[in-house]
């Protein structure tokens, strides 16, 4: 620690410190605009100039290291005139459209003209004005409103792995360009629009939408996949119209994917408002009532092992929990939350989560991926791999990969091979890789769905398990086997047991008349055209996808947006989202809906309100309990169940094939069908 | 003034052999393994005392600047980077030493980078410098041969490479931070310091940059002796220079001469006067286009040297100087300085960027006149703003000279501005509010 005064004010700091820190651990806020916390240090704005003891000149305090004793100015009248300098610099080529600018109200440099701006201009020759960018279908450029701070070109090359944005020509020319008319090819380009300090980068499907003080603020979690990302739901009226991230070191620090960010507008279309009931095979607009009797006579006289219920991948826990409860009332062994037939081992919780912890990646220092693609199944997630990769330096976090990746992964993979061949390579020592995890201090397995949802996946994730036992990744104080669940639902599902009971039947054994009553809870991820034409299907959502097309009784449910939810991410952390906006129509709560059938099925379940169900959700497992979720090792090495069928040698496949397109409400929105024709079938494009 | 004994630079003018043959015969590479065997510090030790200052123009003490390259290998390779990046309007000392006198650099850089335990030295090489790099690379070739650099160098035991690189034409390239920059593959552009390059500099490792200048005369410093040399010159400015007069004289050159010569003295013996005779100055640039300049009566008395040129608010920078005599339109030679550091801002920091081409259009309006006469004043703030404010030191450069203008030649602006009143009538041009310079402090 070393210890500074900054204004007078005593304070310690951490060896290597900037002066701005500095300032920032004694109080004072300093301006900036090309500094963040989260990016190298450009030290090009000149915004945050203090004075230090000594120096003649002021000195930008992001780069400038401190020493002992330092003494830090940060209100003198050279610091205040160097500032109001700057400001001046910025302003004059800067367009002042305020009024027709999306940023507006959120502005860094809005803000800090009030602190440092004059009340008019002295600049009186023509203003500099700059062409536009194409980046794409989510970033929308105004590049005259660029103050060439050259965050972006540092967010894109060193977090989003993409060194596709750069800076051309000298002086007053310098424009920020991704040179050729391309759009950004990164899981995380939305990013790009909370860090730009101007309007220079904004939302384009939020264009004009609204302002930043219109908006009511709400914390939430994005289920879009299973990172668990903080983010804030902003809504005006009935509608959310933007998702901007929440900071949460453990999490997602302050990134979100793209797919999180964007899909909001697929919130209010193909929305399934009302229940409908299918009458002489056409759906019908019913009552509550109407679509509650419907399924209670067809419910009567079938047996509890003729009734089947999936649950989705974007279910909050409290749903999962009504419906299990539900099932079982009814006498249901067969339930599943596992709708791409992934197979765990759900003895110990260990066995299923991301122990290591996302944030754990961090003190790891070796990584081998098996059947996985976390830059498409965990864009977040992929960041912090990159962030290690980047802090270790050359060669200082070896990564292995099985299962080749179909696009660059941002890090330096070395892929061992495409099929679980490799992972005996590795387990009998005779890949080099295998000295590489054994030499390490750290390392971490990570076992993707790629492998799970294969007939063999048991049997592959306990491969993994054994080498992670082998080489020390499993410790008291570490552990380094890790599940990327790619469902956002999944692993509370798991926690809740929402499995197949003792005789029951899972996902595909309810297919092909399986069951003579199916419920479905927002799912649908699975081949629902086999499900047997005989079945009757229920289905709980609130968008009308391949699920609802099915269903013989469509009962209008909610959002992730429109409910308290509990969320349990791929960790294994609690997290709980609040509401942001109401329903629809009629659509309500999917706990509320089944609660409400349960008693016109005469089968009332004990929980008339929302804590009373938690309070049910703890008992059913303990997780729920303790918010607080902390990083852990194990003494028990004891390994996962193997399953019965051995591993074949097949090659991995990756789980995602259009990451824009992984599920019911990313298909209602027309901003993602567009990524997904400029990403992932560029030959549409092109052809048209 | 400097007699013919003292000359470092022998071959200046290309009158003799430029090879390795003809460096011989001038004294270079004369058991020059005999100057290593000195060892490292008493290298440094003499370069010192020699009181030598660098040549690029900052001035600072080279010998001090060798001593900041750590002691100790912690396992990084040290570099010796040596600028040859000369862009600077108005300068051309070093092209001569490259294309004239290679060996001499050569044979400084061995000894230079023994000095500070660096195995290879780079030289980055303007790149319109063509026929320089050849010449250069033909010196090193005949080196290599003669193993007077390579492995075991003059048989010092000391292994020694020496690479060229050229520029691409970018002024800002000869800052030297820049310049690593762009010698490592990168967009020139300057770096924060600290960390300075001697801590953290070409590829991360310790490096110096010195001017091509410092380096070549340091093997004939040691040969003489640290005494011969700041026996020259005036205290804290020893020892002699590389300059050149450029402008309205009658013989423009590039010369040697000792430090702390009245600058009268320099301009009448080697530029052969001012045309038109001394009364016909106007005004002189004393190096390069950086500096402020300094009108008649400020030159008449000025000695040639850092403290002295300092003294009077201007600098030695490269010491090579631009004299203007009065048929010089002052403004519109300033206004040409202005439209150059605009066009070389590298638009890295925010008042370099967006302050260079403020400047550049109100010297623009100043050269017609077409201007308010408290435009002048704000012109000056405008300086102010940039200056010390930037990262590298082009916004210093940008600024220097517009305010070497307003501070010696404000009658002469505001002069033209009457006159393009008078001629247009004396509408106001452009609107500029009232109370306008005190809101800017």
């Amino acid at each position: 620690m070393v210890k500074v005064t900054v204004d007078g004010i005593p304070v310690e700091v951490a060896a290597g410190s900037s002066a701005l820190q500095a300032c920032e651990a004694a109080g004072k806020e300093i301006p900036r605009f090309c500094y963040h916390e989260r990016l190298s240090v450009a030290g090009n704005c000149r915004m945050c100039m203090v004075e230090v003891s000594g120096g003649r000149k002021p000195v930008a305090s992001c780069g400038f290291p401190i020493n002992e004793g330092m003494q830090i100015f940060t209100d003198t009248e050279v610091v205040r005139r160097a500032r109001r300098a700057v400001m001046e610099f910025l302003l004059i080529n800067h367009p002042l459209d305020c009024p027709i600018c999306d940023q507006g109200g959120e502005c860094d440099l809005q803000d800090q003209a009030f602190g440092y701006g004059a009340d008019h201009t002295r600049y009186h020759e023509n203003k500099r004005a700059v062409t536009d960018k194409y980046l794409g279908p989510l970033v929308k450029t105004v590049m005259t409103r660029c103050i060439q701070c050259t965050r972006c070109i540092r967010f894109s090359t060193e977090i989003a792995g993409v060194p596709e944005l750069g800076g051309i020509s000298r002086g007053e020319n310098l424009e920020i360009t991704n040179y050729v008319e391309k759009a950004l090819t990164s899981e995380l380009s939305g990013n790009l629009i909370d860090i730009c300090p101007v309007g220079a980068l904004t939302s384009q499907p939020y264009a004009f939408t609204a302002r930043s003080w219109e908006l009511k603020r709400t914390d939430s979690i994005d289920v879009c996949d299973a990172v668990g990302t903080n983010i804030v739901m902003q809504a005006r009226g009935a509608a959310v119209l933007r998702i901007v991230p929440r900071i949460n070191d453990e999490v997602n620090e302050e990134w979100l994917a793209d797919k999180g960010r964007f899909v909001v507008d697929g919130f209010r279309r193909r929305r399934l408002d009302r229940p409908w009931v299918r009458v002489d095979g056409r759906l019908q607009p019913a009552s509550w009532q109407d679509a509650f009797a419907t399924i209670a006579t067809r419910l009567k006289d079938v047996p509890g092992q003729r009734i089947g219920a999936i649950a989705g991948d974007m279910c909050d826990a409290e749903s999962m929990m009504a419906l299990k409860d539900l099932m079982e009332t009814l006498g249901s062994p067969n339930i599943d939350c596992r709708q791409d037939g992934a197979k765990y081992d759900t003895s110990r919780r260990d066995f299923y989560t991301f122990n290591t912890g996302i944030a754990g990646i961090e003190d790891a220092d070796a990584l081998l991926i098996v059947g996985s693609i976390p830059r498409q199944e965990a864009p977040v997630l992929n960041a912090r791999i990159r962030k290690r990769y980047l802090a270790a330096g050359r060669g200082g976090f070896p990564i292995g990969m099985i299962g080749a990746p179909n696009a660059d992964p941002t890090y330096a993979v070395d892929v061992l091979g495409q099929g679980p061949d490799a992972l005996a390579a590795l387990a009998d020592g005779t890949h080099p890789f295998a000295d590489v995890l054994a030499g390490a201090k750290k390392p971490m397995i990570i076992v993707g769905h790629g492998a799970l949802t294969r007939p063999d996946g048991q049997a592959i994730a306990r491969a993994c398990w054994d080498l992670a036992a082998k080489v020390g990744a499993i410790s008291p104080d570490w552990h380094g086997f890790n599940v990327l669940h790619t469902a956002a639902s999944r692993v509370a599902g798991l926690d809740l047991g929402f499995l197949p009971g003792p005789q029951g039947r899972d996902v595909a054994g309810m297919l092909d008349g399986g069951v003579d009553v199916l419920w479905l809870l927002g799912a649908d991820e699975f081949p629902t055209d086999r499900i047997g034409p005989e079945t009757f299907v229920v289905y709980q959502g609130h968008h009308g996808d391949a699920g609802a097309a099915r269903a013989d009784v469509i009962l209008p449910g909610t959002l992730y947006a429109e409910k308290p939810g509990t969320y349990t991410n791929t960790e294994g952390r609690v997290q709980e989202a609040f509401r942001a906006v109401m329903p629809p129509g009629d659509a309500r709560e999917d706990w509320r809906i089944l609660r409400a059938f349960s008693e016109v099925a005469g089968r009332k379940l004990p929980y008339d309100t929302l804590e009373a169900l938690r309070a049910r959700m703890v008992q059913a497992s303990p997780v729920f309990g303790h918010a607080a979720w902390s990083r852990h090792g194990t003494s028990d090495t004891t390994a996962p169940d193997a399953g019965t069928v051995p591993v074949s040698d097949a090659p991995l496949r990756p789980v995602i094939s259009d990451y824009y397109l992984t599920h019911a409400v990313c298909r209602a929105s027309p901003t993602m069908e567009t990524c997904s024709g400029i990403y992932v079938h560029p030959a549409i494009e092109a052809a048209e | 003034m400097l007699q013919d004994k003292d000359r470092i630079f022998t071959n200046l003018y290309g009158q003799n052999d430029w090879k390795l043959a003809g460096a011989r015969a001038r004294g270079d590479w004369d058991n020059t393994g005999a100057i290593l065997a000195r060892g490292r510090d008493a290298i440094i030790n003499e370069m010192k005392a020699s009181g030598l200052r660098g040549r690029g123009g900052a001035g600072f003490p080279t010998g001090v600047k060798w001593s900041f390259m750590p002691k100790k290998n912690d396992g990084r390779p040290h570099y010796l980077v040596i600028n040859g990046d000369e862009s600077e309007p108005g300068t051309c000392k070093d092209r001569e030493i490259l294309r004239h006198d290679p060996h001499k650099l050569v044979e400084s850089a061995l000894i230079a980078s023994f000095a500070m335990g660096a195995h290879t030295a780079y030289i980055y090489i303007r790149g319109e410098f063509y026929n320089e790099a050849r010449h250069l690379q033909h010196a090193i070739d005949e080196a290599y041969e003669a193993g007077l650099i390579g492995k075991n160098a003059c048989g010092s035991g000391w292994d020694f490479d020496f690479y060229i690189h050229r520029g691409a034409g970018a002024y800002i390239c000869g800052e030297e931070t820049a310049l690593l920059e762009s010698l490592e593959g990168k967009k020139g552009q300057p770096r924060m310091k600290p960390p300075f390059p001697a801590a953290m500099g070409l590829y991360g490792c310790p490096t110096t940059v010195n001017n091509v200048e410092s380096i070549a005369v340091s093997a004939t410093i040691l040969r003489r002796g640290a005494a011969w040399f700041a026996g020259l010159g005036r205290p804290n400015n020893a020892g002699t220079k590389l300059m050149a007069i450029s402008g309205h004289v009658n013989t423009p050159c590039v010369f040697e001469e000792e430090l702390g010569v009245p600058m009268k003295d320099i301009i009448e013996k080697h530029g052969g006067g001012v045309r038109g005779g001394w009364d016909n100055l106007l005004a002189v640039i004393p190096g390069g286009c950086s500096v402020p300049m300094l009108p008649r009566d400020v030159c008449e008395n000025v000695l040639m040297d850092y403290d002295s040129l300092r003294a009077e608010g201007s600098g030695l920078g490269t010491g090579c100087m631009i004299v203007m005599d009065k048929s010089t339109d002052i403004i519109a030679a300033i206004a040409r300085f202005s439209k150059f550091f605009k066009h070389e801002s590298c638009g890295q920091c925010t008042p370099c960027r967006e302050g260079t081409g403020w400047m550049m259009r109100i010297m623009d309006r100043m050269v017609q006149g077409r201007a308010e006469i408290e435009e002048i004043d704000m012109l000056e703030q405008v300086t102010r703003q940039v200056e010390g404010h930037t990262i590298c030191a082009l916004g210093d450069a940008a600024a220097w000279p517009i305010q070497g203008l307003i501070r010696r030649f404000r009658p002469v602006m505001e002069e033209r501005i009457h006159a393009y009143k008078a001629a247009h009538g004396g509408s106001r041009t452009v609107q500029v509010p009232a109370g306008m310079n005190e809101a800017a402090e």
